[in-house]
């Protein structure tokens, strides 16, 4: 069997899934049959001859991602999290490319590129946070209740105060301290551990909806 | 001989004081109300507690047609699930509605200020009419968009009857709204009738419309107050504060410039809200606003746009359930104006006095919050 790649096509779809290379085999032993293979090795359009202009190629891709999207429907999650919820942005880092500005010093020279990746990453991690803080499911509570029935938008949940000596406690604790105490009692929830992805996302949220106000540890 | 029991005896000389109350004026009232109280001593007999005499007040200082004093009770926002879900809310609804019996005097009637269900289910709905037979007096309904959005207020309407209503007691004119009108967001999206729901269930969540009266009620209220001179007492009920306050959490009825335009010309106007589940109190103009106390629980105060007129209540302790939860009640005054009573659970009650709001704050102000929000 003959395997002949051919780039068809790249596609930056919306959710930024980037599809980078597709792989069309001619089959050519078994049957006069194109098919065009998308680079997660299992979604396959078949073609009727190989595409030779831009348009042919893009109708390629169009396709196979309408496929694609159609297996995996909560792929763009981020997005869907962003329709319903407002998301502080992440700090604009543009200074940093000023000319000049880290010349000379190896792996201080960003690129606007650099910017976006860490602007993507970091408030994608913001986003997780948002869906589970709305989530009584996500949270594993046995009464339906979410973090956002008491704090909408993150409201009042003031992490720019902790840690602090939370008298009904009866210790020093630590914004994931208090949120363990909310998922126990108002939330009937088990505790998560600190390192849960859950915990570490619900932080960066509330985090992120208070950015601009200043840190005042201790606060009461 | 028919042997009559204590009870019957007593309910037999309340019904006729009642019925010899028909049609008298208020002067006459004091007069009745004084005979009776005399024939009971004659008796020998003590007061019962729920029927005391009851002091009447002067007429209204501002002059046309004065209310009778009165007062009336108010639960709000218990966003019931079903009971085997969460039993929580529904024990908090209890608390409330015991509280509003133990009221003495008992008040006139009871509004039920909106959001009974938290998620529109026919069980949800259910479980909270149950609830609220237990009330001794009668009670008024407004609905919430908690209440409406799985089924547009098919169940809802079934329980409690019409959303919009009016009626007149006691020399005032009250008003129930449906505030909670949303444009269709749902269709173009293909959203099932629970995502619709829980979409407008999350307060923070931006993919939905604003609440608005709509024009159809904005006709239909112009039409209900025009028999009315400007001296008429008016009492608005409506489930989402009728002034734009904070728009990202629905705090906010788009149309709300166009209502106040409505019961703009009358002299004595106060409109009472639900939704904030809050301590809030606005004046535009003549019109006065109060927000109601959740029973479920308190959102925290938006971050911009307060009212200027509003003490806000002590930040909530998330360790003592309940709190910043609560109900309350309004006196109304012989001039219309209304007193409104925050009954905060765990804490002192709140009187917001219709005299702090007609001196724009100057006069009688409540006691100040000593622990702000952040």
């Amino acid at each position: 069997m003959n395997e002949s790649p051919i780039r068809a096509a790249s596609v930056l779809a919306t959710g930024a899934l980037f599809v980078s290379a597709c792989a069309i085999s001619d089959k050519s032993t078994e049957a006069p049959q194109l098919r065009a293979e998308l680079c997660d090795g299992e979604t396959t359009v078949d073609l009727e001859k190989t595409p030779t202009t831009r348009e042919e190629g893009q109708a390629v891709a169009d396709a196979m991602m309408a496929a694609w999207s159609a297996k995996n429907p909560d792929a763009d999650w981020e997005s869907d999290v962003r329709s319903r919820h407002w998301i502080a942005p992440a700090h604009d880092n543009s200074a940093l490319l000023a000319a000049g500005q880290g010349s000379g010093v190896p792996g201080r020279a960003f690129s606007e590129r650099d910017l976006l990746v860490w602007k993507r990453e970091t408030e994608r991690l913001v986003v997780e946070g948002a869906r589970i803080f709305h989530s009584g499911d996500e949270l594993g509570s046995t009464i339906a209740v979410s973090c956002d029935m008491c704090h909408p938008d993150a409201a009042n949940t003031h992490p720019e105060t902790y840690p602090k000596y939370q008298v009904q406690i009866g210790e020093a604790v630590l914004l994931r301290d208090m949120v363990n105490w909310c998922l126990e009692h108002p939330v009937r929830a088990p505790r998560m551990t600190e390192d849960d992805p859950r915990m570490r996302a619900l932080e960066a949220y509330m985090i992120a909806q208070r950015t601009g106000t200043p840190l005042s540890y201790g606060k009461h | 001989m028919t042997i009559e029991s204590v009870e019957t005896k007593y309910m037999k000389s309340r019904e006729q004081l009642m019925r010899s109350l028909l049609n008298v004026d208020r002067r006459s009232f004091v007069k009745v109300s004084a005979a009776a109280a005399a024939v009971v001593y004659a008796k020998g007999l003590a007061f019962p507690h729920s029927f005391q005499p009851v002091t009447v007040e002067a007429g209204g200082a501002a002059g046309g047609p004065d209310a009778e004093p009165f007062r009336f009770a108010y639960v709000s926002d218990s966003h019931l699930y079903d009971k085997t879900l969460n039993d929580r809310f529904v024990r908090s609804l209890l608390r409330a509605v015991d509280d509003v019996n133990a009221l003495d005097p008992q008040p006139d009637f009871v509004l039920y200020g909106g959001d009974l269900a938290q998620l529109g289910q026919p069980t949800e709905l259910e479980l909270g009419a149950q609830i609220l037979r237990e009330l001794k007096a009668p009670v008024k309904m407004m609905v919430g968009e908690h209440d409406w959005y799985l089924d547009l207020g098919e169940k809802w309407r079934s329980l409690f009857g019409e959303d919009v209503y009016s009626w007149d007691h006691k020399g005032v004119h009250f008003v129930v709204l449906n505030s909670v009108v949303e444009e269709d967001f749902w269709t173009a999206r293909g959203l099932t009738p629970m995502e619709r729901m829980k979409t407008v269930a999350g307060l923070d969540n931006r993919s939905q419309s604003n609440f608005q009266v709509g024009p159809a009620q904005r006709a239909w209220l112009e039409k209900d107050l025009e028999p009315f001179a400007a001296d008429q007492p008016v009492i608005v009920f409506s489930h989402s504060p009728l002034y734009h306050l904070y728009q990202p959490w629905n705090f906010w009825t788009i149309d709300a410039p166009e209502v106040q335009r409505i019961l703009s010309r009358f002299e004595r106007v106060t409109v009472i809200h639900g939704h904030t589940h809050q301590l809030l109190t606005n004046r535009i103009g003549n019109i006065h606003f109060h927000g109601l106390l959740s029973t479920a629980w308190p959102w925290p105060y938006a971050p911009e746009g307060l009212p200027e007129l509003t003490v806000q209540m002590n930040r909530p302790n998330p360790f003592n359930p309940q709190d910043g939860c609560g109900d309350g009640h309004v006196e109304v005054h012989a001039d219309g104006l209304v007193d409104k009573v925050y009954n905060l659970w765990n804490r002192n009650p709140v009187t917001v006095t219709r005299a702090y709001l007609a001196s724009n704050g100057l006069q009688s102000p409540p006691a100040a919050s000593n622990v702000a929000s952040y």
